[in-house]
């Protein structure tokens, strides 16, 4: 591709993302600060006392721990095929399948 | 004596400010006359938290509480969080900064939690040195707390009072007086909390605080409380307030719940509680 | 006996240890309950704040596998500074060794991309270019012109579905991850950071931006089949753009 080509792509390019932009909408209404806070602060309160696991801890490298995950399933759905069935396979063979 | 005229907290009741109150707080404040942070959930870059504190420091006196400058290392404080702590103070310009006489951090591993220290006259030459460094950076007085106490140490060989007085006359700081705290440790170290009140230099108060604690019990059975933040103030803590208030005069009264944070309502209750404790004090 | 912060320390962190000796209850006896108050302050605290800086990681191997990991985590990798907003930045690479958990090998990247949430909410404020500046390039500058991203805006690349794990774990009613390789740009339109999908070649164009190329550079670097368009609008529309020059 010419470097004349790739200015005019660039540009008209340009062109159509600014062109899908609502005028800017005045985005700068006042501000909103209400809102959900990501969790994770510092206080000033104590833990809860003499009654709890803090003072225990797992060596996981030893044969004391017997915990395995158990959260939430984390079931995948695989991709479907292009003509939307469902297929089945491994990761890994996914993979090979992709276009280079 | 450092210049105190940067601390302008009214004598009314505040709380401590949680994100999730925002609406409640801003709409309908109520006797609500300041607000309390930790200085540590506004050293971020930008953001939510900024922004709210920003709105918030229009309507309300701030008073800035830092929870991670570990006054009472052993190491010297860090200069990073020095600095971060005074960016915060120098944009907000807070009504108040307090911290607590208390150690956190270790070889710079911040451990999360306000650990104690013996009384002795090293801690109060480290303490005091400390305490001075901050207050040049900042450029302002700041306030000490009395800390809850677990466990004492063998080493002491002054009381909490002596060495908070200690502290006081080497670095011209204020006191912030945590009757909460005072309960607690009363009760866990065997001594009455009026009598630690009749010792403590309430001159030199610039703040109360007033906190909910937890019931448990030590090796041999004896009633251990835990300074939980996790519920209502308890009533004899009230009246170690009334106590305290008819000797001190009207001072910012501060409520904290920092664990299982109740709806606004719940807090306001405690607040107006406050309030009118404070209004039982006589002019 | 004089108690020194080092032995406080490590009486602390491991709960094998006997409490230090010199510390008493209010009669005189030595304490060992009293101590543990402390021991639990510090390990329950800084577990909580994982918990709360990973709440997808929490939810995909359950509490208990957490605050177990988190016992780990928390002994060897103490915050270094005491804001508790960024604790818990070692864990993608932690979880990579932590053995019991490597069933779960798509962990650390979604680990990833909670700490890049975090960094998003967190960042520096930043005023927008309007779309209105960058349409008055001329064509000829617009090669050579350099955009710069909010400081909000993260990129991770990863060959598992975190998005897709990210969001069947945080919204209701959210699809199952579907097994694929994903890449995501995070923007920050106002105070919510917000996830979204991109493609290989947005992720190249995108890294180079971040990079200091020139938008020229980075559109070749992409390759072709690059939809700039898309992801230019993209960028205008969540306010991601902070500078031309």
């Amino acid at each position: 591709m010419s470097k004349m080509t790739n200015t005019l792509l660039v540009a008209s390019a340009v062109a159509t993302a600014v062109a899908g932009i609502a005028t800017n909408a005045a985005a700068q209404e006042n501000e909103k600060c209400y809102g959900v806070s990501l969790a994770g602060e510092n206080d000033c309160a104590a833990g809860p006392g003499t009654t709890c696991a803090g003072t225990s801890s797992v060596d996981y490298q030893g044969n004391a721990w017997t915990l395995v995950p158990a959260g939430t399933c984390a079931d995948m759905e695989l991709p479907a095929q292009a003509d939307g069935s469902a297929r089945m396979g491994s990761l890994e063979e996914l993979d090979r399948d992709l276009p280079a | 004596m450092l210049d105190a005229t940067q601390n302008t907290l009214p004598a009314k009741p505040g709380v401590g400010y949680k994100p999730q109150h925002y609406s409640d707080i801003t709409a309908n404040p109520g006797p609500l006359g300041w607000l309390e942070v930790h200085a540590e959930n506004y050293m971020g870059d930008g953001g939510r938290p900024l922004a709210q504190l920003r709105h918030l420091s229009e309507q309300f006196p701030i008073s800035v509480h830092g929870v991670g400058l570990s006054i009472g290392g052993e190491g010297r404080l860090d200069p990073d969080h020095l600095a971060r702590l005074k960016h915060l103070c120098g944009w907000l310009n807070p009504a108040s900064f307090s911290e607590h006489l208390a150690w956190s951090t270790h070889d710079s591993h911040f451990l999360n939690d306000l650990l104690p220290l013996p009384y002795t006259q090293a801690t109060v030459a480290r303490v005091s040195d400390h305490i001075d460094e901050v207050q040049n950076a900042l450029g302002r007085q700041m306030l000490l707390e009395n800390p809850s106490s677990y466990l004492a140490f063998a080493e002491s060989d002054m009381s909490e009072t002596d060495f908070l007085k200690a502290v006081v006359a080497r670095t011209g700081c204020g006191l912030l007086l945590d009757v909460n705290n005072v309960f607690v440790s009363a009760t866990n170290l065997g001594f009455t909390p009026q009598g630690y009140i009749d010792a403590f230099p309430l001159d030199k108060v610039g703040e109360i605080h007033l906190g909910g604690h937890d019931e448990d019990h030590d090796d041999h059975g004896a009633p251990l409380l835990i300074d939980s933040h996790g519920r209502e103030v308890a009533d004899p803590v009230w009246a170690l307030l009334d106590y305290t208030l008819a000797r001190s005069g009207t001072k910012p009264l501060l409520v904290e719940w920092d664990t299982d944070v109740p709806d606004w309502p719940v807090l306001a209750a405690e607040v107006a509680r406050a309030a009118a404790a404070l209004e039982m004090v006589p002019a | 006996m004089i108690v020194t912060q080092s032995e406080f320390t490590a009486g602390i962190l491991d709960p094998k240890r006997p409490a230090p000796e010199g510390l008493q209850d209010g009669t005189g006896a030595p304490t060992t309950k009293r101590f543990d108050v402390y021991r639990n302050n510090v390990a329950v605290s800084l577990t909580d704040a994982l918990v709360n800086a990973f709440p997808v990681i929490h939810k995909l191997v359950g509490d208990e596998f957490f605050r177990a990991m988190a016992g780990v985590y928390l002994r060897t990798h103490l915050p270094d500074t005491a804001l508790m907003m960024f604790y818990g930045n070692e864990m993608p690479k932690f979880l990579k060794r932590f053995g019991p958990a490597q069933s779960l090998h798509y962990l650390p990247d979604v680990a990833r991309l909670e700490i890049a949430m975090r960094k998003s909410y967190h960042a520096a404020d930043a005023a927008p270019v309007s779309a209105d500046a960058l349409g008055q390039i001329a064509p000829d500058a617009l090669m050579a012109a350099k955009l710069t991203l909010a400081p909000a805006v993260q990129i991770l690349q990863s060959s598992h579905p975190i998005h897709g794990l990210w969001q069947a774990n945080m919204v209701a009613d959210a699809p199952k991850p579907v097994k694929q390789a994903e890449n995501v740009l995070i923007t920050r339109p106002q105070f919510d950071p917000v996830q979204h999908l991109i493609s290989d070649a947005d992720l190249t164009f995108l890294t180079a931006l971040q990079d200091g190329h020139a938008l020229g550079v980075a559109m070749s670097k992409a390759g072709p089949g690059f939809d700039l368009g898309t992801i230019l609008g993209l960028l205008l529309r969540q306010g991601a753009l902070t500078e031309i020059s």
